[in-house]
């Protein structure tokens, strides 16, 4: 099947591509750019996307699709049709499912059931065996299956002699390991400690502890040369530990998400528990650092944390409620509202660090536009205004403080793997 | 006169206004509690649940007794259990509660927020009896009321709150309130005990016990829990009492007036000496008394409210 996206403004730093042009995808491959013929408009499906941006497909490095075990919460399928609606084709799911994704068979079990989606699935392993962080997973084997990165997520990996050997012995297939960095030792809070956290009597986590397994495993990616990921960035010393590090070529990389650009701990004064993650919303000089970080490219990308609770568990007292928020059907839309918008990024830096940065640090192909090349995009109109609704959302969650939000920008459509979302429905093409 | 608030969560944030309603009230209820009969029948027919998810002795005993001495008809459900256990969560059980038709929820939790959570799913006026590390507006109200009784007044008073104030819902609801009310609040601990930011809200911060008796009319002394993991903050009872306890040896130093608190149960030897505890300086069972006075005046002002 053949399809036209009419004048669309094809946009891809990596290729220098900046261009207003008529794109022909026939059977998922690109065909023709521009210079096309009556006869193609008359024998294809036409999307008139008229100075609608056209990126690389958009990359989530950071979701929860809690298969297998919580399929309550989350599916691959329920996970990757948010992916699709948000502007994603493609995402890498964290190994704290239950159970866990440290064996081979459950990495192709999620690769099987993610096989005829949209959207690309790619799992990230953990490092130790039930993340335990004692014993390193079958690394190599789950590597082999397919798994593009390990980490303890949720945790960090607690001793510094198990994640020397886990980044030593990553070096051979190249995948970096994911932290989750936080000190457990100090980590018994709920919320950022500071003065919100004291008024509200509510027991806080020190920035501190995500500092101080920052600076550990810097040094250790400087001692060993194994690829260090700093998962969801939030505190100011943090960034600039990671620019330092940068600075010195050690190979760290970091990621941010959209919560922690855009909200502060004084919203937790409702103890609405949509505010509670982990790491915690911290202060608005924390979010000044990290929005420093992203234009300077200290910070390489944005990741949703996507973690879908269920209601009644996430309706709970606010000490015993879970860590996290969905995040994969806003996020592109927190960038534009909170970053672009705001003359912080521009849109080419949106893409790297949403399209090109996160495969390149996962070492998955970056999707050209270009002839012969198979068509994974993501096309979305930057100053479209919209009011997020919990409701209309796809992901089978409902967890997110951005319900009722105004936001400006929001996906069109996404296409990869001969398939097109777009209209809230999926289409073969 | 009625309160701005048709709930006491805290006292932050609460007018001046509204706290000196409440211990102008209590002063009558107080009189009341001095009669042979010492009952009244204002709030009869209304309905209360103390709904207390953590253990408490004497809260619980205090509130019950202000209900039935306001006549009010009342109901206890008692749980340690959390709902992160198996079973019923805290909003189904607060529904089926509510669903007997309860005018007032007297709710206390492990969990901070749990009071303003309850204003969200229930139509009951809520007051909060401890909310985990959060606050306890109405031992701090019994407290600035027995205060006031000892020395007349609280505007230019100077009150220390000393202990773990991290890890106290006494304190913030003292800080508050106090400072509500024109006095001068500053804390004195162990560092480790002493939470971020505290000084952000208007509060000093000694570090010498010596000092702070000094320079203060009143201390209000905060119990060592050991339960809540104080004893990874302190090396030992035994050198908290050493530098922080409150002694006579320790008053008498500096010859003066001084009023003692204490929110009970009191580790004698820890916090307190023996001496101290039974001491001239100390309010320590006027406190209890006044504390039924104060929680009859709040229900009474939030339970006519309309």
């Amino acid at each position: 099947m053949k399809i036209i996206l009419k004048q669309v403004l094809i946009l891809n730093p990596e290729q220098k591509l900046n261009q207003k042009s008529d794109l022909l995808i026939n059977d998922g491959i690109i065909e023709k750019i521009d210079g096309l013929k009556e006869a193609d408009f008359k024998s294809s499906k036409v999307f008139d996307f008229d100075n609608k941006l056209c990126s690389p497909g958009f990359f989530d490095m950071h979701v929860h699709l809690r298969e297998p075990g919580r399929e309550d919460e989350e599916t691959v399928e329920t996970g990757s049709n948010a992916a699709a609606a948000g502007g994603f084709t493609g995402v890498a799911c964290m190994p704290n499912t239950d159970p866990n994704i440290d064996s081979a068979e459950i990495v192709r079990f999620i690769k099987e059931k993610a096989k005829d989606h949209l959207v690309d699935v790619y799992p990230v392993a953990a490092a130790t065996l039930a993340r335990k962080g004692e014993a390193l997973s079958p690394m190599y084997e789950l590597f082999e299956a397919g798994a593009v990165a390990f980490s303890d997520d949720g945790v960090a990996i607690k001793n510094a002699g198990v994640l020397r050997n886990a980044l030593e012995y990553s070096i051979n297939f190249g995948t970096p390991i994911i932290e989750h960095c936080e000190d457990e030792s100090m980590a018994e809070g709920v919320m950022n400690e500071g003065l919100i956290s004291t008024t509200l009597g509510l027991p806080g986590i020190p920035k501190v502890a995500e500092d101080l397994i920052v600076m550990r495993d810097i040094m250790l990616a400087d001692f060993t040369g194994g690829k260090v990921h700093i998962a969801h960035i939030s505190s100011k010393k943090s960034v600039e530990l990671v620019r330092q590090a940068k600075k010195n070529k050690i190979s760290v990389t970091a990621e941010v998400t959209p919560h922690h650009f855009t909200l502060t701990d004084d919203l937790l004064k409702t103890y609405d528990t949509n505010y509670k993650m982990n790491p915690p919303l911290r202060s608005r000089a924390d979010v000044e650092a990290i929005i420093e970080g992203l234009k300077d490219g200290t910070i390489d990308c944005i990741a949703s944390d996507h973690a879908p609770h269920a209601i009644e568990e996430k309706e709970m007292e606010f000490i015993f409620a879970p860590n996290g928020i969905i995040g994969l059907e806003t996020e592109l839309s927190l960038v534009m509202s909170e970053l672009v918008h705001k003359k912080h990024l521009t849109v080419s830096q949106v893409i790297e660090k949403m399209a090109i940065n996160p495969r390149k640090i996962l070492s998955i192909p970056i999707p050209q536009i270009k002839i012969g090349e198979v068509a994974n995009l993501t096309i979305f109109d930057p100053d479209q205004i919209w009011t997020a609704d919990i409701n209309k959302f796809k992901s089978k969650a409902k967890n997110s403080p951005f319900d009722k939000r105004l936001m400006t920008g929001k996906s069109i459509a996404v296409i990869n793997k001969c398939k097109m979302f777009f209209e809230d429905k999926f289409t073969s093409i | 006169m009625s309160l701005s608030s048709r709930h006491l969560l805290g006292l932050n944030g609460v007018p001046k206004e509204d706290i000196q309603l409440i211990l102008d009230t209590a002063t009558t209820f107080r009189e009341v509690l001095e009669r042979p009969i010492k009952k009244v029948p204002t709030l009869q027919g209304k309905t209360i649940v103390n709904l207390f998810y953590e253990d408490s002795t004497r809260t619980r005993i205090s509130f019950e007794l202000a209900q039935k001495r306001l006549s009010a008809d009342t109901i206890n459900f008692s749980t340690s259990t959390s709902s992160v256990k198996k079973g019923e969560t805290f909003k189904d059980t607060v529904r089926n509660i509510e669903a007997m038709k309860v005018d007032m929820i007297v709710v206390r939790h492990k969990s901070a927020g749990v009071p303003q959570y309850l204003t969200r799913i229930s139509k009951a006026n809520i007051i909060n009896a401890g909310d985990g590390l959060h606050e306890h507006p109405t031992q701090g109200l019994l407290d600035m009321y027995s205060i006031k009784e000892r020395l007349g007044k609280l505007e230019g008073l100077k009150v220390c709150i000393v202990g773990d104030i991290a890890h106290s819902r006494v304190a913030l609801s003292n800080i508050f309130g106090l400072k509500s009310m024109g006095a001068i609040v500053s804390v004195c601990g162990p560092a480790t005990m002493i939470p971020l930011g505290i000084e952000s809200l208007g509060v000093k911060i000694f570090t010498n016990i010596d000092e702070a008796i000094a320079k203060n009319d009143v201390l209000n002394v905060l119990r060592i829990q050991l339960e809540r993991n104080a004893g990874t903050r302190i090396p030992s009872l035994r050198e908290y009492h050493k530098y922080f306890g409150i002694t006579s040896d320790r008053i008498e130093k500096f010859n003066k007036e001084i009023v003692i608190l204490h929110p009970g149960p009191i580790n004698r030897g820890v916090e307190l000496s023996s001496e101290v505890a039974d001491g001239p300086y100390q309010v320590i069972l006027d406190q209890v008394t006044n504390g039924v006075a104060v929680r009859m005046a709040v229900l009474y002002l939030l339970g006519t409210m309309h």
